[in-house]
């Protein structure tokens, strides 16, 4: 899973410290920070997480295609 | 507009901008070849997380990739430069000496940090930028040697950059200086009244905050390893690492010759993200998104300018998406926005307060806990500043979105008795506005 929170929309509720500590936290006490690819064990939680959001802040990866530089691009 | 399969729409630059600008092109319905140019090697990443979490330790540089919202079937050209753009053959050319030909195009190659002068300095090890992941991880090792041997961080120029990268650095236990060359830290983006408050809240988590003071010297040892800093006055630091945190250039050398309007302010573009030519004629087919774009904000009386900001690149990827594939033209007027994160405080703005003439303390206090300030400009409410207050914004931003006069009348919790605007000491000409709000002078 990978995500990222709009951190301009965040309004720092903490919602998502509560769903998935191991991943998103407080830094002082309204500054939030998170991993932008937790780990696998942490999706139901991430999910919960960006659910919880009330501000709809975390997009989360629906993505299921792996990127691969191609060479396929002369003219 | 034209959107057949056979459309070739290539986006140069494979960062937030662009990789947002291709999601949604494929979220509108493009159903044509889709390539992606990225002068990194590395798939799109989040660049604000690099000065923070990412120096102070808590992430790796490949724990910052950006999430992909849905497949983009497209082809990834990375870890090669775009060296030219023919837009009358319809060709962006590469720095492997391959020719991409497109039917549109999108330029979003953002900008990169202004580098150190001397570059015999500049060359010493221990000198360092910061902007990207490689940047990070250089940057990262030079900084656990230095904790290790408890040598002194300096950080020339006391913008978000900077401030954030001296705020990682005390995190990691490091003695720090930061030199500003203008009268308090962020001053370019914020005004020296809100950057002093801010400044001194820096100086009570011990940094050595030297306003008013530039770095003359970087000196080297025998074996090219940085030692020594000479300052404008008088003093010299024996330091270990240099962090060049000094504004950035827009990357756009490459588009000379083009016939479009770019210098390292930018790619003048219109409203729309359609790029203009040296008479300010949109170009056909050629768009512009993110922190390389220079442009009028429609919702503010001022000359063209580009947002480094996150939530701009956003934005302006959704409305060149909405451009190609509509007949109809849709201008971007989202306010602009932007955060920091140093210190424990958490630093949100809306608007352009880089452009006020005055500031008022709305909520809370400069010296204690959290604040709020308003900015204007000839009387119209134009930005505000919330220190360690995120849930208070939308009513400012409200505010700036309707043009409320200023001082605005504020009726807040731990609002101030009487709110007197003072001058916001803005240091800059609004012309000027794109090299200062990454920037150090």
């Amino acid at each position: 899973m990978r995500i990222v929170v709009d951190l301009n929309r965040c309004q720092s509720y903490g919602q998502c410290v509560s769903a998935a500590s191991e991943v998103f936290r407080f830094r002082g006490k309204e500054s939030l920070e998170y991993d932008h690819v937790p780990d696998a064990a942490s999706d139901a939680a991430v999910r919960r997480a960006a659910l919880a959001c009330p501000v709809q802040a975390i997009t989360l990866a629906t993505a299921t295609e792996e990127i691969s530089p191609t060479e396929a691009a002369h003219r | 507009m034209n959107t057949s399969a056979a459309d070739r729409v290539v986006i140069v630059g494979a960062s937030l901008a662009g990789l947002r600008t291709a999601e949604a092109l494929r979220q509108n319905g493009f159903a044509g070849r889709l390539t992606l140019i990225g002068a990194e090697p590395h798939e799109p990443y989040d660049r604000p997380p690099l000065s923070k979490t990412v120096l102070s330790g808590w992430l790796g540089t490949d724990q910052v990739l950006l999430p992909r919202t849905c497949d983009l079937h497209a082809e990834w050209l990375l870890g090669v430069p775009a060296t030219g753009l023919d837009p009358a053959a319809r060709e962006v050319r590469l720095a492997d000496g391959r020719a991409v030909a497109f039917d549109r195009l999108v330029l979003a190659t953002g900008a990169r940090a202004r580098r150190w002068s001397d570059p015999a300095e500049a060359a010493l090890r221990g000198v360092h930028l910061l902007r990207g992941r490689d940047d990070a991880d250089l940057l990262r090792a030079d900084l656990a040697e230095a904790v290790e041997a408890n040598g002194r961080v300096l950080v020339i120029g006391g913008g978000f950059t900077g401030s954030e990268v001296a705020s990682s650095c005390r995190d990691l236990g490091l003695p720090v200086t930061v030199t500003q060359r203008g009268a308090a830290p962020l001053a370019g983006a914020l005004g020296e009244v809100v950057g002093s408050a801010i400044g001194e809240r820096q100086q009570a988590h011990g940094i050595d905050l030297r306003v008013r003071t530039t770095v003359r010297r970087l000196e080297g040892d025998a074996s090219g390893r940085l030692r020594r800093a000479r300052l404008s006055d008088g003093s010299a630091l024996d330091v270990r690492v240099a962090v060049v945190a000094v504004g950035s250039v827009r990357d756009t050398g490459w588009l000379r010759g083009s016939g479009l309007t770019a210098d390292e302010r930018g790619v003048s573009c219109d409203a729309a993200c359609r790029a203009l030519d040296a008479e300010d004629r949109v170009v056909d087919g050629v768009y512009v998104a993110g922190d390389v774009a220079r442009w009028r904000h429609p919702r503010f009386d001022t000359g063209p300018v580009s947002f480094e900001h996150w939530g701009n690149a956003v934005d302006q990827a959704e409305t060149v998406a909405h451009n190609m594939m509509s007949e109809d033209v849709r201008e971007n007027d989202a306010l602009p926005a932007f955060w920091s994160d140093q210190f424990g405080l958490n630093i949100k703005a809306v608007g352009m307060p880089a452009v006020a003439d005055q500031v008022v303390l709305a909520q809370g206090s400069f010296e204690h806990g959290p604040f709020v300030a308003v900015y204007g400009r000839t009387g119209v409410t134009v930005g505000a500043v919330a220190v360690n207050s995120p849930r208070v914004l939308d009513g400012y931003a409200a505010l700036v979105t309707e043009r409320a006069p200023f001082p605005p009348v504020i009726d807040a919790l731990r609002s101030p008795g009487r709110m007197v605007p003072v001058d916001s000491r803005i240091p800059h000409p609004v012309q000027e506005l794109v090299t200062v709000l990454e920037g150090q002078s």
